[in-house]
């Protein structure tokens, strides 16, 4: 199972806003749901998103229940120098995945 | 007078049922915030999925096919394999069992609907043209308009007669298995049609057919044939 998916332009003017789309493979189960005998399934869910871009974080999201399971996460941001951006999701049981990007500035 | 009542028969026959121009994706019953998932290929749900089939397939297929050779393959199905009528499923799991002397996958496994969503997507935009396999093709056929369950259903009067109108919030579809295995919003993940049309037996109170069974090939047989020439959209995503 490819865990992430990660879209980020190869190739960017200096200043120009670039959309990153990143998708992760994770089943986002609530803690709020039982199985068919009563039980409450425990919380497994992604708990964080963090993309540093050369090192410096640029973009931080925190995520909760209710989110649909295989979330996708697009956001934007200034292509300052070429470079790598790396991303780094975090969750319950230990759920941890990252995926790094290379971006060329001109 | 008797013209006119002829005509008036021939449009109470047919007229209700969706005509070969009429006929409509379940894509285009979706609001634009869900086509958009569709439409984006490298993000959409349904790319895991893709990926995966696309690792399974270059692990054990790509011994003896091609992604490219694997074109039009999932417009065809299902199909007779070697007197039986097996969907795109079955057929991958016969050629698991046969060539590859491996364990069939079972329904609904990761692996199993990673491989049919990657091997459809080699079809995508091409014409359904499934063949007319008799008696099954009939048989489906009698199944689709065979009132069943507590509710005394039959397929044909929501999705012949009343594709369009409303069950409960949503709009009911023509019933065209164009995106199959699909992205389903209400599963949270890729799914086959056999898993729905257990679905949609379960909301008319009739008991399912299990997976594989002989009658649920057939209902997607005719299913194929109803919606012949329609492009194949796989891996589609639906609400």
């Amino acid at each position: 199972m490819a865990r992430v998916v990660v879209r980020v332009p190869a190739q960017a003017k200096r200043g120009e806003v670039i959309e990153i789309r990143t998708l992760a493979a994770h089943p986002m189960e609530t803690g709020f749901r039982r199985t068919q005998l009563g039980e409450l399934i425990p919380r497994d869910i992604v708990r964080s998103l963090v993309c540093t871009y050369n090192g410096v974080e640029v973009f931080r999201a925190e995520l909760h229940p209710a989110i649909a399971a295989n979330p996708l996460i697009v956001f934007t941001t200034v292509a300052t120098e070429s470079g790598t951006l790396e991303l780094h999701w975090s969750g319950d049981n230990g759920y941890a995945a990252t995926h790094s990007a290379q971006i060329s500035v001109v | 007078m008797r013209g006119l009542l002829l005509a008036a028969l021939c449009a109470l026959l047919w007229g209700s049922a969706a005509s070969e121009e009429g006929r409509k994706s379940g894509y285009l019953f979706m609001s634009p915030q869900t086509q958009a998932m569709q439409d984006d290929e490298a993000t959409g749900p349904a790319a895991l999925w893709l990926l995966e089939g696309e690792a399974l397939f270059d692990r054990g297929c790509a011994r003896c096919h091609t992604a490219a050779g694997m074109k039009g393959v999932a417009a065809r199905y299902p199909a007779l394999h070697k007197g039986a009528l097996l969907n795109l499923e079955q057929r991958i799991n016969a050629c698991r069992v046969e060539q590859q002397k491996a364990p069939a996958l079972a329904y609904e496994s990761r692996e199993l609907l990673a491989l049919a969503s990657f091997i459809g997507r080699q079809s995508r935009g091409l014409p359904i043209a499934v063949a007319p396999v008799e008696p099954h093709l009939e048989a489906g056929r009698a199944t689709f308009h065979r009132r069943q369950g507590q509710l005394n259903l039959s397929c044909a009067q929501c999705h012949d007669q009343r594709w369009g109108r409303k069950l409960a919030g949503s709009t009911i579809p023509q019933g065209h298995p164009t995106g199959y295995p699909l992205y389903r919003l209400e599963w949270q993940a890729v799914g086959s049609l056999q898993r729905r049309l257990r679905n949609c037996l379960t909301g008319m109170r009739a008991e399912s057919y299990p997976f594989g069974a002989r009658e649920l090939v057939e209902l997607e047989l005719y299913l194929m044939m109803r919606a012949s020439g329609m492009p194949l959209e796989t891996p589609a995503v639906r609400p």
